[in-house]
Order: C-alpha cells, then sequence, then structure tokens
C-alpha cells in the first residue's frame, strides 16, 4: 500500500478530535438570558411557603438597598451546592429573598433544615409563574434587585464560591 | 490483474468512499441543515423563505391566541425588539406558555413562521459546567467535616 | 459495607488489569499466556461483583450511597430500583467495564484457534482498554461515593427513563458496543504479531456477529422505546443519540461482512483489520457523545464535559495507537487472494463501500454543527431532511445490490445472472407501477423503499434455491433470514412514511371520529393515579367493522421530580397500529392526536428478524467449528 494512503486514518482521526476538543473548551453558551436586566421587577404577589413565614411580593423590594432574589427548590441538586455561599452572603449582611418554585411545605422546611437557611422572606411559585415572569428559566437563579426594585443583574445556575466577589461587585454596583 | 495491484485498486477505492462521503454529506447539508435565527435576524431578512429553519426566543405576553378548532394556535416570538408572528398545529409541550423561552422548527411563509415542532426551554435540572462532579464533591466535603 | 465491597473490587480488578497489560508487554517472559488466562478470567469475576454491589445498593435504596440518593426513591417500583442501576452516567460506566472485562475473560477461556503469542497480545490490548475505563470509573466518577450524614429519601429518576423497555434496551447496546472491543484487540493482537489471516478471521468472526446481533436488537428495541415513550408518532428521529448507537452498527455490518471475505478468501486484510478498529471507534465516539453532551439531544441525560474530556481521552490513545500500529504495518500485511469484479468478493467490496459512505454521511451529519461553529460561528442542527435525503438513497441502492450479492460466486461468475435478477427487478418494477396508479404522491424513498423490500422478499430466498436444504449450512440460512428482515423493514418504513393517516382534533366525551378505517369514540375522560404520578385518561372505543378496542391513553404528572410526559395508548392489528396520544383541555374538549399506521410494526419485525438470522449464522459457526475442533482432535 503506498505511503500516503496509510496515513489518511490518522488524518481523519485528528480532525475529528480537533473539533470535538475545540467544543469541549469552548461549551455552547445554552443559558437563557432575562430580557428584564436594567428594568423594574414585574408586579408579583407570592403565597407564603411556610406556614408563620413572612413572604413577599414585588412592591416590597424597593427597599431602598439592593437585594438578592434567589429562585431554589428542594428538589434541585445545584441549590444544595450554593447554600453555603449564600449563608456567607447572608453573613455579610446581604438581604436575601426566596422563591420556592414547585415545591412543597414540608419539602422546603427539610430542605432549610439541613442546608441552612439564608432567606428574609420566602415566597412559594407552585407553577413557576413568577419564575417565567422575571425570564428565569431554571433554578437555582439569582437576581440582584436595587432599591428601587429594578433588576441589575441576573445570575443562571448556582452561585459557586469564585462567583462571590461577582455577586458583591453587582450588589455595589446596584446601591 | 495482479494481487497487489488489486490491493492498490481497493484501497484507492476505499479512500474514494471517504472522500464521497465528505462530498455527499457537504452537499446535503448545504440546504438542507436547520439554522437558529433569532427575531432580529428574521426581521432583517436574513431567514429564506421556505427554508428550514430554527426559531428562538420567548413567547410574548398575551400573544397566545387559539384558533376555533382547537389545535391551532397563533402566538408572536419576540427578543424584546423584534416580533415574529408564529403559527402552529398540534399538542404544544407543558413548559409551553406565555413568558417562557421556546424554539420552534419550521420554516418562513411569507412574514409568518409555521411551525412544525415547538420546544419549550425550560430545563428544570439543568446542571451548568461547573457543577460536574458536584454532588459527588459535596459528598466529600461533607464527609470531611464530619 | 456493600458498597466498599463494590469499590474494593474495582480497584483490584484495575490492579490485574494492569499486571495482564505488563505480562503483554513482556515483562515476565515465562509462559505468559497460561497467567493471562487466569488474570482475564479474576478480573472479570471481580467487575461483575462490583456491579452486583451496586445492583444490591440499589434494590436496598441505600441513600447513603450518593448515586442511589439522585436516581433512586424508596417509592419506586423495584425493576425501576434494578433499572435505576445502569440508568444513570457512573451506574452505565460500570456495566460498560464489567461488560468488557467479561468479554475480556470469555475471549481468554473460549478462544483455541489463533496461537498463543497472538493470544497474549489481544488481551493485552484489552487489558488496556480495560485500565483506560477502569481510571475513568476511579477517578472521574466513582459509583460509590458515600453521603454522610445520609438524606431520608431520594431525588427520584427522570420519569421519561420509567419504563420496562429501557431496563434492558441500554444493557443491550452496551453488550453490542463493548463486544466490538474483542474484534478490536483481536485486530491489535494480529497486527502487532503480523498474523493477519483467515484463523484470525474465524476467531474474530463469532464477535463481530454476537455484536451485531447485540447492537441490531438495541437499535430495534431503542427505537420501538421512542416510538411509544416520545408520543410523536415517529419511530427514528435522527438524534444524536440515535446516531451513536447507528455508527458502530453501520461500521459493524461492514466488518461481519468483510470479515466472511478474510475467513473464507483471505482477501481484504488490510480492510478487515481497518473496519475492526472502526467499529471499536465508532462504539467509543457513541459513548463520548452520549456522555459528554456536546450535541444536544431529545434524549436527556445529566452530561458533563469534564467526563467528556476523560472519553475523549481514552479514545484518542486508543484510537491513535491502532491507526499508527496501522499505518506501520500496513506494508507487511499480505495481500489476499486476487477476484473478478464480478464475483462475491466484488459484492461484498461494493456493500462495504456503500456502508463506509453512510458511515461517513451520518458521521458528518451528527457533528456539523460543532463543526459549522467551529468554523463560521453559525449555530445549526441537523435533522431528518439532510439524513433521509443523503443516507435514504444509499441504502436504498443497498438493498438493491441485495438482489443479486448473495448469488454470486467466490473468486469470479461468469454465469448469465440475469434469470435470477430479472424476477427481483420486475417485481420491484411492478410495485412502483402499482403504487404510481393508487398512490401518485408518494415521495420517491417510500415508493422505491416499498418497490425494494417488496422484490427483496422473494429475492433474499434465491440463495436456497438449487441447495439440498437439508445440507445448507446454518451460516446460509442465516444470512437468508436477515436479508429477509431488511426488505420487511424496508416495506415497514416506506408504509409507515406513505400511507399513515394522522388526525388532530379537539374532543369531547361522546365525540365519534374517523381515521382511516377506524371509527373512534371518547367514551371519557378520568383522573388516575400510580405510586408516585397522577394522570388524566382518556377512555377511547376504536372499531372498524367487528369489534371494539378500548385505548387509554395518559397525560401524566410525577410528583418527584415534578415532570409532566404523555403515556401513548397503542393498539396493534395484524395489518398496522393505532396510536392515539391525549393532549391538553381546550374549553370543554380535550386534544387528541390519532394515527393509523398501516404495517409500522413491519419495521420492528424486520429489525428482529435480522438479529434472529445474525444468531442463526452464529450457532451455525460455534457448531461447526466445535464439530471441526472435535474432528482435529481425533
Amino acid at each position: 500500500m503506498s505511503r500516503p494512503v496509510r496515513f489518511v486514518p490518522i488524518a481523519l482521526l485528528v480532525v475529528f478530535l480537533a473539533f470535538v476538543a475545540w467544543r469541549l473548551t469552548v461549551p455552547a453558551d445554552t443559558t437563557i438570558r432575562s430580557k428584564l436586566e436594567g428594568k423594574p421587577v414585574p408586579s408579583f404577589a407570592l403565597p407564603e411557603a411556610l406556614p408563620a413565614r413572612a413572604t413577599f411580593g414585588s412592591t416590597d423590594l424597593a427597599t431602598g438597598k439592593p437585594r438578592i432574589v434567589n429562585f431554589f427548590a428542594s428538589w434541585c441538586v445545584p441549590c444544595i451546592a450554593e447554600a453555603p455561599v449564600l449563608r456567607e452572603l447572608k453573613a455579610k449582611g446581604v438581604a436575601i429573598d426566596g422563591i420556592a418554585v414547585r415545591d412543597r411545605p414540608e419539602d422546603i422546611a427539610e430542605f432549610l433544615k439541613e442546608n441552612g437557611d439564608p432567606y428574609q422572606r420566602i415566597g412559594a411559585d407552585a407553577q413557576s409563574n413568577v419564575q417565567m415572569a422575571l425570564g428565569s428559566s431554571g433554578v437555582p437563579e439569582s437576581f440582584v434587585v436595587d432599591g428601587r426594585g429594578i433588576i441589575r443583574y441576573q445570575h443562571v445556575g448556582p452561585i459557586m464560591p469564585q462567583d462571590l466577589d461577582l455577586i458583591l461587585t453587582e450588589l455595589e454596583k446596584a446601591k | 490483474m495482479k494481487p497487489k495491484h488489486q490491493r492498490l485498486t481497493l484501497a484507492v477505492l476505499a479512500i474514494i468512499a471517504v472522500a464521497a462521503a465528505v462530498l455527499l454529506a457537504m452537499w446535503g447539508l448545504r440546504d438542507r441543515a436547520a439554522y437558529f435565527f433569532t427575531p432580529a435576524e428574521v426581521a432583517i431578512g436574513k431567514a429564506q423563505q421556505g427554508a428550514a429553519i430554527r426559531l428562538g426566543g420567548m413567547v410574548k405576553k398575551g400573544s397566545i391566541r387559539q384558533r376555533s378548532d382547537g389545535v391551532t394556535i397563533d402566538f408572536i416570538v419576540t427578543d424584546g425588539s423584534h416580533d415574529v408572528p408564529v403559527v402552529y398545529r398540534g399538542i404544544t409541550p407543558d413548559l409551553f406558555k406565555e413568558g417562557s423561552g421556546v424554539v420552534a422548527e419550521g420554516r418562513m411563509r411569507g412574514k409568518t413562521f409555521v411551525a412544525d415542532t415547538i420546544l419549550a426551554k425550560h430545563d428544570e435540572r439543568y446542571m451548568p459546567p461547573q457543577m460536574g462532579n458536584e454532588v459527588a464533591e459535596h459528598a466529600a466535603v461533607k464527609t470531611v467535616q464530619q | 459495607m456493600i458498597a466498599e465491597l463494590g469499590l474494593a473490587a474495582l480497584w483490584l480488578a484495575a490492579a490485574l488489569a494492569l499486571l495482564q497489560l505488563l505480562l503483554a508487554l513482556g515483562f515476565a517472559k515465562a509462559d505468559g499466556a497460561k497467567a493471562a488466562r487466569p488474570l482475564a478470567l479474576l478480573q472479570a469475576i471481580l467487575t461483575l461483583l462490583a456491579f452486583g454491589s451496586l445492583i444490591a445498593v440499589f434494590l436496598r435504596t441505600d441513600l447513603s450511597v450518593a448515586l442511589v440518593f439522585e436516581n433512586s426513591h424508596s417509592a419506586k417500583p423495584w425493576l425501576y430500583k434494578f433499572a435505576g442501576t445502569w440508568g444513570n452516567h457512573e451506574g452505565s460506566m460500570l456495566l460498560w467495564v464489567a461488560v468488557l472485562s467479561v468479554s475480556g475473560a470469555a475471549l481468554a477461556v473460549l478462544e483455541k484457534r489463533i496461537n498463543e503469542k497472538m493470544l497474549v497480545a489481544s488481551l493485552g490490548a484489552q487489558a488496556a482498554l480495560g485500565l483506560g475505563f477502569y481510571a475513568f470509573l476511579l477517578f472521574a466518577s466513582n459509583p460509590f461515593a458515600r453521603l454522610n450524614p445520609a438524606p431520608l429519601e431520594g431525588r427520584g429518576l427522570n420519569p421519561l427513563l420509567q419504563d420496562p423497555g429501557l431496563a434492558f434496551h441500554p444493557p443491550t447496546l452496551y453488550l453490542g458496543y463493548v463486544g466490538l472491543s474483542v474484534a478490536f484487540s483481536l485486530a491489535v493482537g494480529a497486527m502487532l504479531t503480523r498474523q493477519v489471516d483467515a484463523p484470525l478471521a474465524r476467531a474474530m468472526r463469532p464477535w463481530v456477529l454476537a455484536s451485531w446481533i447485540f447492537l441490531t436488537l438495541g437499535i430495534t428495541a431503542g427505537s420501538y422505546w421512542a416510538y411509544y415513550e416520545l408520543g410523536w408518532g415517529g419511530w427514528w428521529f435522527w438524534d444524536p443519540v440515535e446516531n451513536a448507537s447507528l455508527m458502530p452498527w453501520l461500521a459493524a455490518t461492514a466488518l461481519l461482512h468483510s470479515v466472511n471475505v478474510l475467513a473464507a478468501r483471505g482477501g481484504l486484510r488490510s480492510w478487515t483489520m481497518m473496519l475492526a478498529v472502526v467499529a471499536f471507534s465508532m462504539s467509543m465516539v457513541g459513548t463520548f457523545l452520549v456522555r459528554s453532551g456536546i450535541l444536544t439531544s431529545v434524549h436527556a441525560f445529566a452530561v458533563d464535559p469534564q467526563r467528556g474530556t476523560f472519553i475523549l481521552a481514552l479514545l484518542a490513545i486508543y484510537v491513535g495507537a491502532a491507526l499508527i500500529l496501522f499505518a506501520a504495518r500496513a506494508a507487511t500485511i499480505r495481500e489476499g487472494a486476487p477476484f473478478k469484479p464480478v464475483s462475491r468478493e466484488g459484492a461484498l467490496v461494493v456493500n462495504n463501500l456503500l456502508l463506509s459512505v453512510i458511515l461517513g454521511v451520518v458521521f458528518v451529519g451528527t457533528l456539523y454543527p460543532i463543526i459549522a461553529e467551529a468554523l463560521s460561528g453559525e449555530k445549526i442542527s441537523v435533522g431528518p431532511p439532510y439524513f433521509n435525503a443523503v443516507a435514504g438513497p444509499l441504502a436504498l441502492i443497498l438493498g438493491a445490490l441485495l438482489f443479486v450479492g448473495p448469488l454470486l460466486r467466490w473468486r469470479s461468475d461468469r454465469r448469465p445472472l440475469a434469470k435470477w435478477v430479472l424476477p427481483s427487478a420486475l417485481i420491484a418494477l411492478v410495485v412502483v407501477g402499482i403504487s404510481f396508479a393508487f398512490a401518485p404522491e408518494m415521495s420517491l424513498l417510500a415508493r422505491f423503499g416499498l418497490a425494494f423490500g417488496t422484490a427483496l422478499l422473494p429475492a433474499s430466498i434465491l440463495p436456497l434455491f438449487g441447495r439440498s436444504l437439508k445440507r445448507t449450512p446454518l451460516a446460509v440460512w442465516g444470512m437468508v433470514v436477515a436479508h429477509l428482515g431488511v426488505g420487511v423493514a424496508l416495506i415497514g418504513m416506506a408504509s409507515d412514511s406513505a400511507f399513515t393517516q394522522e388526525k388532530l382534533t379537539v374532543a369531547r366525551p361522546g365525540d365519534k371520529m374517523q381515521v382511516g378505517p377506524w371509527l373512534i369514540e371518547l367514551a371519557g375522560i378520568a383522573p388516575v393515579a400510580g405510586p408516585n404520578w397522577t394522570a388524566i385518561e382518556a377512555h377511547l372505543r376504536a372499531s372498524r367493522g367487528g369489534g371494539t378496542e378500548t385505548l387509554r391513553p395518559q397525560a401524566r404528572t410525577f410528583t418527584s421530580p415534578f415532570t409532566e410526559t404523555s403515556e401513548t395508548a397503542i393498539h396493534t392489528a395484524w395489518n398496522g397500529q393505532f396510536y392515539a396520544v391525549i393532549g391538553r383541555q381546550r374549553d370543554e374538549g380535550w386534544q387528541l392526536r390519532l394515527w393509523w399506521k398501516p404495517f409500522v410494526t413491519l419495521i420492528w419485525l424486520g429489525g428482529v428478524l435480522i438479529g434472529i438470522g445474525g444468531l442463526i449464522a452464529l450457532v451455525g459457526r460455534l457448531w461447526r467449528e466445535r464439530r471441526w475442533g472435535r474432528q482435529v482432535a481425533e
């Protein structure tokens, strides 16, 4: 067999590996950004997620100080991962409101008992209506809302330790 | 034909087959790959009439209209600044709601997008890349703390 | 404790694999083969022990194991707890490794045709493959990782995956994927020891056949699963995950045919070695595509690029090494016996070339979204329009080749073949004519599919003519049955695409509607509940002429995690299937999507026939060799 022909398969393999390796290093951006960054929070009022626990609505967000609205659920695995970071944010004096998506009171209570409770107020979003209204497409997601009730930043996915500075900067900017 | 010549012929045939596959694929892909468009791109006429494309955006609030046959709907896909009217006949996925993300497969007919398939983009269990071994790592951390 | 036992077994198996590889590399000079055989066997026992341990923790719902916590739930029926073992990434990779080591053990214990040197080299290659996957399991996806403290309840399993079909579909495919690893190892062993010859082909053939049978049945089952589970009425979506199983099958089909040329005539040596490498590469590419998630798919899996990188690295090492070995040894592989273009060999070469082109076309189409984005930044998706238009005609040409190929003699065939081919061609022509008269609207692909499929029914039996049926080898019977299956499947596909009637409507209880020959009445709508779901169920009465059939499609809502799915109701008649899906409530009515699909069942019947054909051939080959072996011994 002639010499160059023998190396054709290897060449094909290298081409395949090159393309696939490129895709692995540049993962497709599948996150869906909310169109509401820079706009006021759409109006909503949430029923309480736990008995005897304060809930909130869109009008309660304009408190004059920036705060975080965090979408979570007891059935959501990444939410467990971001729980320590949320506790750390709380310890730094950041106000966080939680929205429990498609969840049951007893499960939420269990989740908070296990993973800590960083929330000032918790509302229940049984049908994901508020979540969709804010342009969020998954759990967990977090929104930085400034003192006038305007969405300043959307964080898709869990807030990991390496995201902490980013969140604090966004909170600072929202002041 | 000598064995050696026959082998050369076969090797050449194999190479031709590989080349033919690639050329055939490229020819087929030229007009059959469905390109992904946003409403803004449709607005400036980037989407060819009648070609199979995907349209992605948000379902505009208050735009879903049910036709009298009960199975055809009209709605508007928007990216905030541009709107594309869509008509779809079929059973919509559970997560297809006003204000939610949507990807529709179909083709442009005039100014309207005729959808064959609707894929609602709302994965509640998505795991961002950095979450890979999250649960396992989380478990390890917990064990260490104990 | 069970989980730790499993983990320990896995580590031990990895150590044995390393030892086996060192043996093959020649670190222990004396009697490598004597040690290699028990090593391979012991490895298989250990991995089976590990897999058994994982099954045990799943059956007991031991929630202190992270994998169980994430994928199971105490309220799940036991069958799904059992199937949940491999319904996730870690478990499925453990299954993969278990099958790999069992194949290696079977090779070590059963293989007596090839010499010791080559066997040790092949077992070394198998051990090298094993090592990579042990490392993958132990370092990147440990199935036995513990959670402390143990949670009270698990997170359930994707409801789409709660289905009896899924309990057996992936293991079947894996048996096929991994069985090809033996063909790969044998090819590497043969090239290393410079013994690419007919005995090697005879040793490789049963492995290729067995893998190919599992792949065929796995793909057939997977297609039926998608058909009734997704509720879209289609049976093949050209989805990346489906293509991931089709590509190894195409390569294995080509290999299956070329290995016969090598076994019978000593021809196509380099090409067969190449195909053996490609077939297993495609298995790895398939696994990589599914597990890395670099291509998005309707069959959602939890995916992870990091794991993808690991599999890609393994793929690069193994396939790269095998191809370099091929390039180095290609010149030393001897030429086979020459043959004329019109001969059995010639037909098999055309078969192989066509299959390779189809494989190439599917491969490029599947990966094109990545290529396009890398080159131009455009996001695109490639779907049925491309695959049907490009691969369809090629498959039809391949079907037409079946009219004549199996009838040809080895080396050279100067007989006038026209009288054999003419009847088939005539049948095909008549079907085309009839279809034009009665169904002028049919697509070209469906029309020729129907014509070739029908003509193939008699044509596939032709090789039996002029033979004494009693003395015809089982392998020939197997070939006839498999080719018959191709014809049957072609008819089913064409009939489904050309004659399906669909009705999409909103109905209230009491409403009647006509779908094809069926009169359907919506008798009622009622809520029902299962162990972990609630549903709305439609009660449909379907009749045509005689009795009444009852269908109950459901729209299910699962509680843990919250998901909605639709459960299709299917009534199978002798001449097709009636397929019903219930949608959403509209005013006082309910959306119904109803299909009448004439002869759609032939698609899967054809697939099963192809598998049975393979099985007959496999039994024939093994039986013959045993008898031959005994004669030699005497």
